[in-house]
Order: C-alpha cells, then sequence, then structure tokens
C-alpha cells in the first residue's frame, strides 16, 4: 500500500511544503493540559498517522485544527501562511476536512440534506436535489457508492463514513482528518477505506489519521506521530517503525502484549439464550433468533460491528428491552422478559455500554451510586428506611477493593475520572458475588492503565466461577480475553469460534456475515 | 480559563453551597433593582416605596402576620413541588390542586354529617385526597401514554378553576347568599383556629412546617427518596437499577398535589370559610410555589424561607395598593423578574473567579 | 341540524382559531430549531395589550398589530438570551416569561380595562369566493384578513422548512445542532431567529384578539390559548399545515363552548378545550411512539460545544 505514496516523502527535505503546520500548540482544560507545546505537520500526498492512547490529546489537537477548540498559544500556519482558526467555518474555507469520530450526521434526514447542510453555493430552493447530483460525481471518482436519497439512520456505520467522507470532499478539503475512523469498521471495510486513502494521497490529499491501533497505523501511514500525555513523544517514517518502539513511545515503558490467562474450566451453563429476537428502538428487528450459552468459569465474547444487535441483545438479557420470542434461562430457570430487578437480585450483573449515561447517577455520591440496585435491600434498606451506616462502611470497603480514586465517599460521581467511573461501575456490579456478568465495552475509551485493571477484573471473576458475557468493538480485546467467540452480524450469530484458535481474517469475514464454514 | 487583569475566570463542576446561597440571594437582589425601575416608571420613588414596603409590613405585628398568612399557601405548594421537581416531574399543577383540595374540604364541611369532632381532620383528608388524585392523574399519563405533564398540570389547572365556577355558580351556590358566587358559610366546627388578633390559621402552618422536615427526611433518609433521586437525575440509570418510574412518580405526585390541596384547605377553612371564585381562593399560589421551590433549589427546608420571602411579597402588594395607589399586578412582575433573574443566575454558579497567582497566564 | 347554526359555527371556528395557528406555527418554528418556549402564553398576552394599547392611540388596527409582533418577538428574544446565550433552563424560563408577561401587561392594561377599541380591524368579504352556497358564507365571509394570512403563512412555513435550504439549516439545529456546528451553521443565531419568529407570531396571535376578534382590552383574555398552542404543536407533529387543522378545531372547540350555553353550564363549557388538550395527546400516545418519534431530537437541550 505504501507503493501508492507517489507523491509522499517520509523523510524528504525539511522545506518541503506542508499544506497545514501547528506550531507549539498548548490548550489547556481544568485540571489537565490536553495539549503541551505540541508541533505538527501534513503534507500534501501523505498520510500522517497521529498515534497515543485514549486521552493522549490526539482528538484536542485536530479539534483546535478544525476551529472547534482556539489554542491558548501556539500559532497554526497553512500553506506558509499564519492563520487564525475561529471556527469549523473558518476551518472548512481553508481546506480542512474532518470526520469525526462520533459522526456528525442529522440521522432523521437523507445523505443528500446532510451534505447540503451549511455547504456553499448550494441552491434555495430544493438544496438536496442539487447537492445529491453533485455527491453522486464525487462518489464515482474517489470510488465511495452512496445514495442521495437515503435516510441516514438506515445507513450501517461504514456507509455513515462514506457519507462525512464525502461531505469533506464537497466542501473541497485538502486537508482531511479523521479520528479513529477504523473503530466503526470490520476488516475488510477498514481494507476499503484504506483504498480510499491511497485514492485520496495520489490526488494530492493530506490526510491526518488518528488511531490508537498501531497495525493499522504501520499500515496505512507515511508518517507516524506519537503523542503521549497531551507532548509528542517523536515523529517517525513508517517504514522505519515497527509495533514495539511506537508501543514503547505510546506508553512510556515496555509493554507486555499478552495477558496471563489461566487455562479454562467451564462448569454448566449459566446463561443460555434460545432463539431470541428482540427489535430495536425503532421497532425494527434487532436480534434475530440468536441461540448460544455461557458456562461458569469462561469468559463468552461477542464480537462484531457496533449497531448488528450487541446492544439490544445486552438489554434483552438485563431485562431493559422487551423479548419477542425465544427464551432465556440463567441459572436452569427461565427468566425470559423478568424485570431488570429481578434480574440483578439474581445475580446478573450489568456493566453498560453508556457508563455516563446509565451506569452511575452523575449528580449522586461515590457511596450513593454504590448501592444503586441493591439499595431496596437490606442491609443498606429496612422498611423503606435507609440505613446510612451500613452504606458508609460497604463503600470504604469496596472504594479501597477496587482501588476507586476519590477524594471521599460524598464525592458527586460526575467528578470522577472515566476510568474511576468504570471502577465505580465495576465495584458495585462485581461486589455482590454474581453469577452472571454482562459487561458491554468495558474498557472502552480507557487509557492503559485502566484498561488493564479492568481486564483483570474480569479474569477474575472468569476465575472465581462467574460466567462472563463480555461485548466488545475492540477484536484484539475479544480475542486476548475470551475462551469462546461468538460474531453477531445483522442480529444473528454468525459463528463461535474457540478464543485460542481464532484467526483475525475469518472473525473479520464473520463480522462481515460470512457465515463460518464448519468442518 | 480566561484571565482578566489579575483575575482569573475558571469553570467548576459542582458549586459548593455558599456560592449557590449567594448566588441566589444576588439574584433576588437583583430583580428588587429591576422592579425599583417598575416603580419609578410608575412616578413612584424607589426609596419610597421600598421604604413603605418595610415598615408596613416587617415593622408591625399585623404586617408580620400578613406575610406568614400569605407565606403558608406558599409553604405547602413549595414543599410539594421541590419534591416533583426533584424527581424532575414538571408539575406546574400547584394551582388545580390547591383548588381540588378547597373544593373537597368545602364538600366535607358543608355537606357531611358527622360529628363535630371529627369535622376538622376529616376536612383535611379529604382536601389532601382530592389534591393527591388530581396530581397522580398526569404522573399515570406521562409514564403509561407519554404525555408532557407540563401541558397536562396545566390544563387541568383551568379545568379545576372552572369546576370551581361551576360549584359556585351552580350546585353549591349558597341560597342565603343571593347574587354572590359563594357557597354558605362553613360551620363552627369546620373553621380553623386562629392566632389571637391576627389572620394565621395555624394548624395549617404548623402542617406547612412539619411537611418540610418530613419530606427533607423522605429525600435524604429513605428509600423512596433515594429513587426519587436517581429518577430525577438519570431516567437511564433508573431504568437500570428497575427502579419502577410508575411507583415513584406516583407516591410522588401524591404527596405533591396533597400538601398543595392543604393549601386550599387552608384558604377556604381558615380565611374565607366558604368556597368561592378560584381568584379569590388563591391569587395564583401554586404558580408562585414554582419560584419558591426553584429558589429553593430543591430543599424543602429552604422552601419554607423562600416561602417566607415570596410572602412579604404578597403582602408587599396588598399594602403598595392600599397606600401608594398601585395596582396589585405588580406583584406579578416581581415575581416574573425574580424568577428571570434567578434563571439567568445558574450559569454564574459554575464559575470561580479567584486572584491568579504569580505567572500564571495559563495553566 | 340547522344549515345555518352550522354556517356560522364553522365561520367563528375559523375565527377563534387564527391566534391558536399564529401561535402554533411561531412555536413550530421555535421547537423545530431545538428550543420550548412556554411563554407562549405571555407573549400572546403582551402582544395583545401593546395591540390594543397602539390601535387605540394611533387608530390604526394594522400598526397595533405591527406592534404586537414587535413586543412578541422582543420577549421572545429574551427567552432566547436566557436559553441559549445563558443556557437557563427552558421550561423554567418560559413559565417567568409567561408570569412576567400576564402581571405586566395586567398592570400597564389597567386603565383600559373593559373598554372597547375605537378602529377595530375591519371583516373582508372574499369577492367571487362569498358568492358559493353554504362554503361561501361558511369560509369567505366575516373574517379579517388574518385567517387568510395565517394559512397562507403555514403553507409558506411549511415549503421553507421542507423544500429550501434555510430549512434544511433550522430542522438540522433542532435535530443535532452539534453537527451543524462542526459544518460552520451559526446555531446561537438560528435558534434566536426562531424563537423570535416564534415570539412574532404569538404576538400577533394575541394581537388579533385585542384589535379584530374581541376588539377591546380585558386582563388576561387569552385565556390560556397560549398553553392550547404547545399542545397543538406536539399534536401537530411540528408540521405547519398539520397546524392548521389543529387550530381551527381547537378554534371550533373554543367556540361551542360559548354557542352550547343554553344547553350546559356555561363554567363547564369553558374548561372543554382543555379537557380535550389532554386527551388530545393522551390518544396520541397509544398511537406509540408515532407522533413523539418527529419530535426534534434536541429539543429543550441547551447546546454547550463539547468542551470537556
Amino acid at each position: 500500500m505504501r507503493a501508492a505514496a507517489g507523491s509522499g516523502h517520509p523523510d524528504g527535505p525539511p522545506e518541503s511544503p506542508h499544506l497545514i503546520r501547528l506550531e507549539e500548540v498548548t490548550k489547556s482544560f481544568p485540571g489537565v493540559t490536553a495539549n503541551d507545546r505540541v508541533t505538527f505537520e501534513v503534507r500534501p500526498g501523505e498520510v500522517h498517522a497521529l498515534l497515543g492512547e485514549n486521552g493522549a490529546g490526539k482528538t484536542t489537537l485536530v479539534n483546535i485544527l478544525y476551529g472547534l477548540y482556539r489554542p491558548d498559544s501556539g500559532s497554526i500556519v497553512v500553506r506558509g501562511r499564519r492563520v487564525a482558526i475561529r471556527s469549523p467555518r473558518e476551518a472548512i474555507a481553508l481546506g480542512v476536512g474532518m470526520v469525526h469520530q462520533h459522526f456528525k450526521l442529522v440521522l432523521p434526514h437523507t445523505v443528500a440534506e446532510n451534505a447540503a447542510l451549511g455547504l456553499p453555493g448550494t441552491p434555495f430552493w430544493a438544496p438536496a436535489r442539487d447537492v445529491g447530483r453533485r455527491l453522486c460525481a464525487l462518489a464515482e471518482r474517489y470510488g465511495l457508492p452512496v445514495d442521495p436519497d437515503r435516510r441516514v439512520w438506515e445507513l450501517s456505520a461504514g456507509e455513515q463514513q462514506r457519507v462525512e467522507i464525502l461531505k469533506a470532499l464537497l466542501r473541497g478539503a485538502q486537508v482531511l482528518i479523521l479520528d479513529e475512523p477504523t473503530s466503526v469498521l470490520t476488516p475488510q471495510e477498514t481494507g476499503e477505506l484504506f483504498k480510499v486513502l491511497s485514492r485520496m494521497r495520489e490526488e494530492g490529499h493530506g490526510v491526518i489519521f488518528i488511531s490508537h491501533k498501531l497495525t493499522e497505523v504501520l499500515e496505512v501511514a507515511d508518517r507516524i506521530t506519537v503523542m503521549r500525555r497531551g507532548r509528542v513523544v517523536g515523529t517517525v517514517a513508517a517504514a522505519e517503525a515497527n509495533k514495539p518502539m511506537l508501543a514503547r513511545m505510546m506508553v512510556g515503558r515496555e509493554v507486555v502484549f499478552r495477558l496471563t490467562k489461566a487455562a479454562c474450566t467451564p462448569g454448566e451453563a449459566a446463561l443460555s439464550v434460545e432463539g431470541i429476537h428482540v427489535r430495536n428502538d425503532r421497532g425494527l428487528p434487532a436480534v434475530r433468533g440468536a441461540t448460544f450459552h455461557v458456562c461458569r468459569g469462561e469468559i463468552f465474547g461477542i464480537a462484531g460491528i457496533a449497531g448488528n444487535g450487541q446492544r439490544e441483545l445486552v438489554e434483552a438479557l438485563t431485562g431493559l428491552r422487551r423479548i419477542e420470542q425465544g427464551k432465556v434461562r440463567i441459572l436452569g430457570n427461565e427468566v425470559t422478559n423478568r424485570s431488570p430487578r429481578f434480574l440483578a437480585d439474581i445475580g446478573v450483573a450489568h456493566v453498560p455500554e453508556e457508563r455516563i449515561r446509565m451506569g452511575i447517577v452523575p449528580g449522586l455520591s461515590v457511596e450513593e451510586n454504590l448501592i444503586l440496585k441493591r439499595h431496596h435491600r437490606p442491609p443498606f434498606c429496612r422498611a423503606g428506611l435507609l440505613h446510612l451506616a451500613s452504606v458508609r462502611r460497604f463503600a470504604q470497603g469496596v472504594i479501597e477493593e477496587y482501588g476507586i480514586v476519590t477524594s471521599s465517599p460524598n464525592t458527586p460521581a460526575k467528578l470522577l475520572s472515566g476510568g474511576n467511573i468504570q471502577k465505580l461501575i465495576l465495584a458495585r456490579e462485581l461486589s455482590g458475588q454474581p453469577a452472571l456478568v454482562l459487561a458491554a465495552h468495558p474498557t472502552y475509551g480507557l487509557d492503559v492503565g485502566a484498561t488493564e485493571q479492568i481486564r483483570d477484573l474480569l479474569l477474575r471473576q472468569r476465575a472465581g466461577g462467574a460466567a462472563v458475557l463480555l461485548v466488545s468493538e475492540d477484536l484484539e480485546e475479544v480475542m486476548e480475553l475470551a475462551d469462546r467467540i461468538a460474531v453477531m452480524f445483522r442480529g444473528e450469530i454468525t459463528g463461535v469460534v474457540a478464543g485460542g484458535e481464532a484467526d483475525r481474517e475469518e472473525i473479520g469475514l464473520m463480522m462481515a456475515g460470512e457465515e463460518r464454514v464448519r468442518g | 480559563m480566561k484571565r482578566i487583569g489579575p483575575l482569573i475566570v475558571e469553570r467548576r463542576l459542582a458549586p459548593p453551597r455558599h456560592v449557590v446561597f449567594g448566588v441566589s440571594v444576588l439574584a433576588v437582589v437583583v430583580a428588587l433593582l429591576l422592579a425599583a425601575l417598575v416603580f419609578w416608571a410608575y412616578g413612584v420613588s424607589p426609596w419610597r416605596a421600598y421604604a413603605e414596603i418595610g415598615r408596613g409590613t416587617l415593622g408591625t405585628v399585623g404586617g408580620l402576620s400578613d406575610i406568614v398568612r400569605r407565606a403558608i399557601p406558599l409553604i405547602l405548594c413549595g414543599v410539594g413541588l421541590t419534591l416533583a421537581f426533584r424527581a424532575q416531574f414538571w408539575n406546574i399543577g400547584a394551582e388545580g390542586q390547591l383548588l381540588a383540595g378547597a373544593v373537597a374540604a368545602s364538600g366535607v364541611a358543608l355537606f357531611l354529617r358527622v360529628p363535630d369532632v371529627l369535622r376538622l381532620p376529616l376536612v383535611f383528608l379529604a382536601g389532601f385526597g382530592a389534591g393527591a388524585v388530581w396530581a397522580v392523574i398526569p404522573a399515570l399519563l406521562r409514564v403509561k401514554l407519554q404525555v408532557n405533564e407540563v401541558i397536562s398540570t396545566l390544563m387541568m389547572n383551568y379545568i379545576m378553576a372552572y369546576i370551581v365556577e361551576w360549584l359556585v355558580h351552580g350546585p353549591w351556590k349558597g341560597p342565603t347568599m343571593r347574587g354572590f358566587a359563594y357557597t354558605d358559610m362553613f360551620p363552627v366546627a369546620a373553621r380553623l383556629p386562629l392566632i389571637a388578633g391576627t389572620r394565621v390559621h395555624w394548624p395549617t402552618l404548623a402542617v406547612g412546617v412539619a411537611a418540610a422536615l418530613v419530606v427533607g427526611l423522605i429525600l435524604s433518609r429513605t428509600r423512596l427518596g433515594y429513587e426519587v433521586r436517581v429518577v430525577g437525575q438519570s431516567p437511564d440509570a433508573a431504568r437500570y437499577a428497575g427502579i419502577s418510574f410508575t411507583t415513584v412518580l406516583a407516591l410522588t405526585m401524591v404527596v405533591s398535589g396533597g400538601l398543595a390541596a392543604l393549601a386550599g384547605v387552608g384558604e377556604v377553612a381558615g380565611i374565607h370559610w366558604r368556597l368561592r371564585s378560584p381568584s379569590h381562593i388563591s391569587m395564583g399560589y401554586g404558580y408562585t410555589a414554582i419560584i419558591v421551590a426553584w429558589l429553593a433549589r430543591g430543599s424543602p427546608v429552604a422552601a419554607i424561607l423562600t416561602a417566607l420571602l415570596f410572602g412579604l411579597i404578597f403582602a408587599a402588594g396588598d399594602l403598595m395598593k392600599s397606600t401608594l395607589g398601585l395596582p396589585f399586578q405588580i406583584t406579578g412582575v416581581f415575581n416574573g423578574l425574580i424568577l428571570f433573574s434567578l434563571i439567568s443566575s445558574d450559569l454564574l454558579m459554575y464559575w470561580r473567579i479567584r486572584w491568579g497567582k504569580k505567572g500564571e497566564a495559563w495553566t | 341540524m340547522d344549515l345555518g347554526w352550522l354556517v356560522s359555527t364553522v365561520s367563528r371556528a375559523l375565527a377563534f382559531g387564527v391566534p391558536l395557528l399564529w401561535g402554533t406555527l411561531g412555536e413550530i418554528y421555535a421547537e423545530r430549531s431545538g428550543v420550548v418556549n412556554l411563554g407562549v402564553e405571555g407573549m400572546m398576552i403582551l402582544g395583545a395589550y401593546a395591540g390594543f394599547a397602539v390601535a387605540q392611540t394611533v387608530g390604526v388596527p394594522a400598526l397595533g398589530l405591527l406592534a404586537a409582533a414587535v413586543v412578541g418577538a422582543a420577549a421572545a428574544l429574551w427567552h432566547a438570551f436566557l436559553t441559549v446565550t445563558l443556557r437557563a433552563n427552558q421550561y423554567v424560563s418560559g413559565l417567568a416569561l409567561t408570569l412576567f408577561g400576564l402581571g405586566l401587561a395586567g398592570l400597564l392594561g389597567r386603565g383600559w380595562e373593559g373598554k372597547p377599541l375605537r378602529v377595530p380591524l375591519g371583516a373582508i368579504t372574499v369577492p367571487g369566493l362569498a358568492e358559493i352556497p353554504v362554503l361561501g358564507p361558511m369560509l369567505f365571509v366575516d373574517q379579517t384578513i388574518l385567517t387568510y394570512l395565517g394559512v397562507l403563512l403555514a403553507v409558506i412555513l411549511w415549503v421553507v422548512l421542507f423544500r429550501t435550504r434555510w430549512g434544511v439549516v433550522i430542522r438540522s439545529v433542532g435535530e443535532s445542532p452539534a453537527t451543524a456546528d462542526s459544518l460552520g451553521i451559526n446555531v446561537t443565531l438560528v435558534r434566536y431567529l426562531c424563537v423570535a419568529l416564534g415570539g412574532l407570531l404569538a404576538g400577533v396571535g394575541g394581537g388579533y384578539l385585542s384589535v379584530a376578534y374581541r376588539p377591546s382590552w380585558t386582563e388576561g383574555m387569552t385565556a390560556g390559548m397560549g398553553w392550547i398552542v404547545i399542545a397543538l404543536t406536539i399534536f401537530a407533529s411540528w408540521d405547519p399545515l398539520r397546524a392548521i387543522w389543529g387550530a381551527f378545531f381547537f378554534g371550533a372547540l373554543y367556540h361551542l363552548s360559548f354557542r352550547l350555553q343554553a344547553y350546559v353550564s356555561p363554567e363547564l363549557l369553558k374548561l372543554m378545550p382543555y379537557a380535550f388538550a389532554i386527551l388530545v395527546l393522551a390518544v396520541s400516545g397509544f398511537g406509540g411512539a408515532r407522533w413523539r418519534r418527529r419530535a426534534p431530537g434536541s429539543l429543550g437541550i441547551p447546546y454547550v460545544r463539547g468542551e470537556r
């Protein structure tokens, strides 16, 4: 793929013309310096990767480029001219386009309406029609097929990403910023995206590719800049880089790539799901006849691109969503469509996908959050009255045990850091010795330290004999932790493979809907 | 974070209590300054107006008792509303719930045949029940049919007001009242005792203060209060934790509506001794109580204080009418101004201004 | 049923539906941009007062309506400032606007209480169409120009919302302000303009009451119509064309509450529109999420650019 980098100069002369350059940029938020004197540039015809773990300051940096934040100090130079980018509109005018990690799309609107929004030169009447036509022409040129009249919510994540790229190109973007673009793609879709990027490289665009995944950065980039804790650690040509080196730069210490994991000794089935059907918020089928079981003492991983029914599956298993058809058994008892409270009471722990919105009550204190779900039972509640002393005693115990960093048990939970919020949730869910743990994206967005702790907690649950269902978009994580891996595609389980014999390519195919060839 | 001269302005996530209190006081002061403009526009010197108000309300026993009398319904409605607002249930219906209480109280006072000792307790009980029922309807409509409670509670205010009108013009119109739209006078056994020399019906006042304390305890010390706070702060987390919205919102509204209804009981059994047209019974206590609860920032005990403040404003309205010849509607403008400056100040609490240390340009 | 009775009922229902229509169209625009304004009642009463005061003083009803529009828009801008710039709670700000508006209009209008307007806005007869039997007298006689302007406006606002560039911008801001912001749309400006338009139309709706429908000033003459407007906005599922039917349906209810007084006591009739408003919302609740799904995605939520 690097062969396509015709005009890219990975190690070209320093005076080579850049499209955009950030010099000594600093930006701070209350309590954090997100960017500390960062210098970074992108040249025409290169893919420049920005690598770093979550919280390293990559997103802040590109938000500055895109005019969403203003730097506290430092300067931005576009094609040799110093500029101030005060708003996205100015960024767009300077030829900067951005594909956010969470797409900025108006879901109920059509593709064409989304593309027309704020686009200079659209006609006043029926703007969607005109823009739709231009969109199709552009789509052909870059190999990004879309239907301008479809509503965005009907599109898959990969298709939505295409719309985002087209939106940027339509606005004449010379520099395209892609923030964690592969997190929503199957390995095959990722390959397609990389083809589009090399096409853009040929056309002389500059691409800023943000990622925390070493493999793909090495695959797609010409140059790689590594960030850690708001600072640039260094910039290297991709040809001269390798995984261990980048990992060391990223984390600041040697990284062990394998977790130590005891052999799996599965017991009886703790959860068995028989052909369940569940609808999503729009009333459309989201889970279609899923069947599987999870045994005590094993981690059962569900891989798949987000939006293929994983969320609905977990919600159905925790009583938050109605099961239309099929049966769920937990520890041998049928529990189909029982209430969330009933399921929690019989020992189902749930680490929810949306941890701030669902997993905690942001304004309540840490200790009050720790008793959520058990607040109605002794020792915390007797005859309708809360027993504050036992709440406090319990909270102090688990805060210590799980290493939650908080100034006091009285602190509002919203003041905790992301990693500590997740630890709070795990402490609450795991301290009741659950028989079944449903964990959805448990390490999403956390830094390496917190991620390790949380993975360790899940492994300890497994060792303690709990059945763990792990849903994650991070294929690496699933492959590392799970004893068996199921892949979900369009609401169906397309196959189950043993963790040990899992092959990335094969799982990738299954994530794209290919049935596993058994035999 | 911004630096302005020697000062540094930065955001904070959770304002401490004294800041909340300080900002609230500031908001009231700003509103009073704005109101001074209204006086001035009316050709009355603001100094003189405020001096008159100070002398006439705070300076005399009669004035003070008037403040308390006006504050009683505001305490009862306001305490109930703090509970509803904590559950993020926008009960705009205290006015209608108050009237429902007045209707039920009048019904029991006038038409029920019971021994005299039982009459007052039953008046209270019936009033509470009627308000609770009237208030539970919008809660159920919201949970079961997703009807926006702002609209339903408001509509029910109008409905109840017209029901009262109908009763006093029609079926309950007192035969001895000739042309007036009144019911007959309540029997003596259904009238509330007053503090001698004033119009303060103290049993209602006592109930109001007790209610504030009890609701405060419910919020901080009981399972229901815990669930109310979870539902109010994060409906998704409440669903996740298996908390029943139906139960929590229904119970909340039983208390909220019931307390508002007791305010109505107090007005008919303590002041008027009969049911009459809605605008005479209430003067918009139910709506003003929204500001009372908002200013109290969700604390039922603080609502006693804020209710007294608005009691003062109402008493001042009476006074301005009689001594300065200003119309009573001026209290409405006052209330609106206070609410405006209160909500404008909310953002202020989330900013902290402090002296910058040397060399601290940007952190 | 007597045909003459029906003709006059429909004719009066139209006349009474006019303030509801104008108010609802305005609120639809405000809410389409993501801002709930519960101050409609306050803006309408201020519009009614300003309309009457100016028309009475100057003697030109059209100027009265203009004043009503300006006052309504000014009040709405205040709401926009509080909710968009200061990010205050939209519900509470709207309530404050209503309390304030009712108080201020009552205060200022005391001297004019119960006075009839010198020169009310005249009724017009649509040439030609008025000759049609039954329909003519029903729809084209004895209405003011505001009836037809309101319907025309509904059509125009529908076209703008769904068929123009501005419409894309407004709807996008209401659905997903972060998206609009990322494409260089000034979310604040769009919201200010939509809320101001909402106040302008509500002001005209109020002015219509005091200058045309019942050319006089009475304290609290809007009688809760502003709240009906809020319900109608939901009922019309934020669609200007549907607002036409909703407004005239409630106009009919209001009118019938006067018309049927010979049979039922007037107080009970008067509560009918309010009871119906709840009923209508409850019934649309039965229809599942169908209605509500069209509620703008960011309705009621202040937009803060994603600082952490």
